[in-house]
């Protein structure tokens, strides 16, 4: 039977490989800082388990003081040059599409097969192992009719992690975090003190302090994933799930959707909003803001009213 | 009333710009001293989570297949798909745009678009070009709005289509955060109940799109 363990497995040489290709980028004066960060990620997915709690923390410590000390970095240009690209995709252009097309559709072809021929993959990991088996299938398929030199899919994909760079762990860091903020039980105080500001019984009340929490939140931040554990445990957990019993993937989703109407307003959101200005020439650099306001606030009411039309 | 301070401290580190990954350290190191963990144990309970979560990080094995069709020009292949969207209208153009933006981003392919890859080069002129044949006398300040719900419209297209793609990061923290919690939930889940706020947002924004479309046109075919 398939696990999470092979997905594991595969993520941790597909890592192991980047940290390989990295340290021996010359091109890259943080080659070795980008070595160990995608190196240690690679040990945390192939023995994670072995390490034990404590080597667990001591890996994610290493990781955060690499990143927070500015130890990694991308190397300039490596591009394929865009004239080449652009008669190459003038002969493999659907055929691209279609490869492309493979992913999602194994991923959820998969989570459904997974779960009417049990025995076969872990039903209750079956979407990531059929992601992986997509992933797979897609870079096969690719190499087949393409022939590229065998290495070109490793060094592209590495240089496109080197783009994100630590950003990679964010999601992974947030998660944990929110892990640590229940341990701590911060859901029970916050809870308490929302829970007195909002009329008591009010289950509208509720909602509607989770949605404009997660924008508001998201607005000062400028990052919805960050807005998530944190207006989940205040409000989310506590109140709407535990107290309420609404649907965890209702308030999870449409919550974090309302986060992203925040990410729409705000100047802290630099990558979505600023830059965009600025690669526009624009006059104002809040100009792309302006523009996305009346879509934002539109439909963070809409996602406030789906949470509660849709979570009890 | 102490743990709170975790709370405080990301924040704060988020506004005031730190390094994301420091400050969320920070915030959990300040938020399981004031429950009264010693830190040994918040690093162990830390290092558990981040082991318990890995399953967030996996998307990133998809960037081989990504690095291969972009280099045999799988983003020149979207531009020319979206070259070929046949309005002349700036509105119709650019709703034309959301609706393929916001398919691509469903299906897990968010890079193929965006503002350098297509935003800039593209759609923007081509908008500009749509809103000069509406109205020849088209000022300065027209311009510039046409040009700024182009991107408007790549960032919407972009965020309420991607939490559709079963294994996008945002659909794998929200797994991540509720397992913290003992819930296990599937991510088709999370991607189906981002539907109706894609379509949503596809009718608010077109909306929006087709009243920009009025304001470009020149004042006699207003009727004005």
């Amino acid at each position: 039977m398939i696990t999470l363990g092979f997905v594991y497995v595969l993520a941790g040489l597909t890592f192991a490989l980047f940290a390989v290709l990295g340290v021996a980028d010359h091109s890259n004066s943080k080659r070795f800082g980008n070595g160990v960060f995608w190196g240690l990620l690679a040990l945390s997915m192939l023995v994670g388990d072995y390490l034990g709690d404590f080597g667990n923390g001591l890996l994610v410590l290493a990781l955060v003081a690499i990143a927070g000390t500015g130890q990694i970095g991308r190397a300039p240009g490596g591009d394929v040059p865009a004239e080449i690209q652009a008669t190459r995709a003038a002969r493999h252009g659907p055929f691209l599409l279609l490869v492309a097309l493979i992913i999602p559709a194994v991923a959820l072809a998969g989570t459904f097969l997974f779960k009417w021929l049990p025995g076969l993959a872990d039903p209750k990991q079956a979407t990531l192992i059929s992601l992986a088996l997509g992933v797979l299938i897609a870079l096969a398929v690719g190499m087949a009719r393409l022939r590229p030199p065998p290495l070109l899919p490793l060094q592209q994909g590495r240089r496109l992690l080197d783009a994100v760079g630590w950003a990679a762990i964010l999601p992974q860091m947030l998660a944990s975090l929110g892990a640590v903020f229940a341990l701590a039980g911060v859901g029970e105080v916050v809870g308490d003190l929302v829970g007195a500001a909002i009329p008591h019984g009010s289950l509208f009340g509720a909602v509607l302090a989770y949605g404009l929490g997660m924008a508001f939140f998201t607005m000062v931040m400028g990052n919805a994933f960050a807005a998530f554990p944190v207006m989940l445990a205040a409000v989310g957990m506590p109140l709407l799930i535990m107290q309420y019993e609404g649907d965890p993937a209702v308030v999870a989703a449409i919550g974090m959707l309302a986060g992203f109407c925040g990410t729409l307003m705000t100047p802290m959101a630099a990558n979505f909003n600023l830059v965009p200005a600025a690669l526009l020439e624009l006059k104002n650099p809040y100009g792309v803001i302006k523009a996305q306001i009346g879509t934002a606030l539109p439909l963070l009411a809409v996602n406030i009213v789906f949470i509660w039309l849709f979570a009890f | 009333m102490l743990v709170l301070i975790g709370i405080l401290i990301i924040i704060a580190g988020f506004l005031l710009r730190f390094n994301p990954l420091l400050v969320i350290m920070a915030s959990a190191l300040a938020t399981g001293l004031a429950a009264g963990l010693d830190i040994a144990a918040i690093v162990a309970a830390f290092g558990k989570a981040f082991n318990d979560t890995r399953y967030v990080s996996i998307i990133w094995i998809v960037l081989p297949v990504i690095g291969l069709l972009e280099a045999y020009g799988l983003q020149q292949h979207a531009r020319s798909l979206i070259g070929r969207i046949r309005s002349g209208a700036v509105g119709g153009l650019l709703i034309g745009y959301l609706l393929i933006r916001q398919i691509f981003a469903a299906l897990g392919l968010t890079s193929v678009a965006g503002h350098p890859q297509t935003v800039r080069p593209l759609v923007a002129p081509m908008a500009e070009a749509a809103a000069e044949a509406q109205n020849p006398a088209l000022t300065i300040a027209q311009r510039e709005e046409v040009k700024a719900y182009s991107a408007a419209t790549d960032n919407v297209g972009l965020f309420f289509g991607e939490d559709i793609f079963l294994a996008i990061g945002s659909i794998l923290l929200m797994k991540g955060v509720l397992d913290g919690y003992g819930y296990q939930i599937e991510p088709l889940h999370f991607s189906l109940w981002a539907i109706p706020t894609a379509i949503a947002a596809f009718v608010i924004h077109s909306f929006r799109l087709w009243r920009l479309d009025k304001r470009m046109r020149a004042p006699a075919e207003r009727g004005a």
